[in-house]
């Protein structure tokens, strides 16, 4: 991060809607957490714990509940057992917490503006009755520079392309003062270069110790890219270090048929169908 | 005198089409706001359905009050808001799609509607005041009364404008902001339900709908900007609430009718000309 612009710090509202975070306590605990629709189970008995900064990818096959683990966490839906503490107490009293839609959550032909969207991550700050001040708008400017939309702040919305949509949501995240980001499928309807466009911002996260979960579909990416990586499917099936994760039996397990492990001279080649059409393919 | 002059002049001679003009305006600017939300959110079978079902109320309302004003408005809306709140629960409670949901109780308590009216003597002409409105028998108390019910609606409406925004946009969002946001789904359907029985007396419960999405969905044709669509909207159904009773005063067409086609004539005149400019 450049650090060269004017504000780089959010402006500072206390309006009683966020709990403090106990000291030591890790941001994101999760014990045991089990979730049900009715006779099926999303999510089965999943623990783990993220410290501070941490980048983690979330892998697994379409269905394996990673949208319902993220929504849990920001108790969006509710446990059915086990619990979540966000930095050591109830997810429900903190608003540092972002979960960044899926494309296909959001009506692109809604009248707002790139700003707009970015400016509704601030309502929970604000607070009842009160409209944006010059610091709200000037740090929804200093967002959107960071994710380099500020060209784009005055567009509808629909005109964005798919990395662009992914970039603005990721602008009203840091608007919001997200310490925790959820996001989910944020590569999915990227190219190429917007991709690498999203991995140079979450490089800039990390520096800001925000604390990111995205689940993605691509296993070359996550391995390539995260030092951390999720393997689920209901259950937690593995977490670590790609190397360690994604070993044959474990993705197997994960993957169950979907998932061609074929033995090669120079490994194993994993060929995985996503949902995004065009498999891809990994050398473990 | 122009003759320009003379042709806005020559209603206002009658007082019932004065008020009838400042109540036609005055529900014309409240739909127009309130049916942003309505559109945005795709609400259009849940107004219709809220308007219909408001009948049985303003049977009871007319049996009991024998025609009075004060028990068919309170009828009218604790209905209103009964059904509002029903559908609302319904939905939520995820076990039936929204749309058989509302279908249901729509439909039912239409029936029930009729039924209760048809109970009563002068069927006939009251039915059709109901579903059409009477917006020349408009008195000065009514306009009281309208005026009222708009400066709530639309005042709550912009005082949590931020708040609306965000639950219509993204409710995950509204949720990890940690906004009350059933509190505010339930508030805005009972806004929509008091904007219906304010307007039920104009257009009538079967075109109510219209008031509610062609002024805003005219709008959205024209603008990108929430802001910008709810003024516009505004405008839209004022002009048409006017324009539409001008049309009915000097074609002596049915003055529901004739504020309803002015709407959908601005909405296919916009929606020609932004074809062409798109």
């Amino acid at each position: 991060m450049s650090g060269s612009t004017a504000q780089t710090s959010p402006p500072s509202i206390k309006t009683g809607r966020e709990m403090p975070h106990a000291v030591n306590a890790p941001i994101l605990t999760v014990d045991q957490l089990t979730i049900r629709y009715g006779d099926s189970t999303a999510i089965d008995t999943v623990s783990f714990t993220l410290q501070k900064g941490d980048q983690v990818a979330v892998i697994g096959p379409n269905g394996a509940g990673k949208s319902t683990l993220f929504k849990a966490i920001a108790a969006v839906i509710p446990a059915s057992e086990g619990l979540v503490r966000i930095g050591g107490s109830q997810p429900s009293g903190h608003i540092c917490i972002a979960y960044l839609p899926q494309r296909s959550q959001i009506d692109w032909s809604f009248p707002v503006t790139v700003k707009d969207v970015v400016m509704m991550g601030r309502v929970g700050r604000l607070g009842w009755f009160r409209r944006p001040h010059e610091a709200d708008r000037e740090w929804v400017q200093e967002c959107l520079r960071l994710v380099r939309l500020e060209a784009l702040a005055d567009r509808p919305i629909r005109a964005l392309s798919g990395g662009e949509q992914q970039r603005m949501f990721i602008a009203r995240a840091l608007a919001q003062e997200a310490e925790l980001m959820l996001m989910d499928e944020v590569m999915t309807a990227c190219d190429a270069p917007s991709q690498t466009e999203i991995y140079g911002i979450l490089e800039q996260l990390k520096e800001r110790q925000v604390t990111v979960l995205v689940s993605t579909h691509d296993l070359d990416d996550a391995a390539a890219r995260f030092d951390q990586v999720m393997l689920l499917n209901r259950s937690l099936i593995g977490f670590g270090r790609p190397a360690d994760v994604f070993q044959p039996e474990q993705l197997k397990q994960a993957y169950g048929g979907h998932l061609r492990l074929i033995e090669t001279q120079s490994g194993t080649l994993i060929l995985s169908d996503s949902c995004c059409g065009g498999g891809t393919a990994d050398n473990a | 005198m122009p003759e320009w002059i003379d042709f806005l002049w020559q209603p206002m001679q009658y007082p019932f089409m004065v008020r009838g003009l400042v109540a036609a305006l005055i529900v014309g600017v409240i739909c127009g706001i309130v049916g942003c939300f309505v559109v945005l959110r795709g609400m259009a079978f849940f107004g219709d359905a809220m308007s219909h079902s408001i009948l049985p109320g303003l049977a009871i309302g007319y049996l009991i009050g024998g025609g009075a004003r004060g028990p068919l408005f309170i009828w009218a809306m604790g209905t209103a808001i009964f059904v509002a709140i029903a559908i609302g629960a319904i939905t939520r409670s995820g076990r039936l799609k929204e749309d058989t949901a509302i279908g249901i109780i729509f439909a039912g308590m239409f029936a029930l509607g009729v039924a209760l009216i048809s109970m009563g003597s002068s069927y006939s002409v009251d039915l059709m005041h109901f579903l059409f409105g009477d917006v020349l028998g408009v008195s000065w108390l009514d306009l009281l009364w309208t005026g009222l019910s708009g400066v709530i609606v639309v005042g709550i409406l912009l005082a949590f404008y931020k708040e609306y925004l965000v639950l219509s946009f993204d409710e995950t969002l509204a949720r990890t902001l940690r906004l009350p946001t059933t509190t505010l789904y339930y508030s805005l359907l009972v806004l929509i339900a008091i904007t219906i029985v304010t307007a039920l007396q104009t257009v009538g419960v079967a075109l109510m709908l219209a008031m509610l999405i062609t002024p805003p969905a005219t709008a959205f044709l024209l603008t990108r900007r929430l802001p910008t669509m709810m003024a516009l909207s505004a405008l839209i159904g004022a002009i048409s609430g006017v324009a539409g009773l001008y049309a009915s005063f000097y074609a002596g067409i049915a003055s529901g009718a004739a504020i309803v086609l002015t709407c959908t004539a601005l909405f296919v005149i916009v929606l020609i000309f932004s074809r062409r400019h798109a």
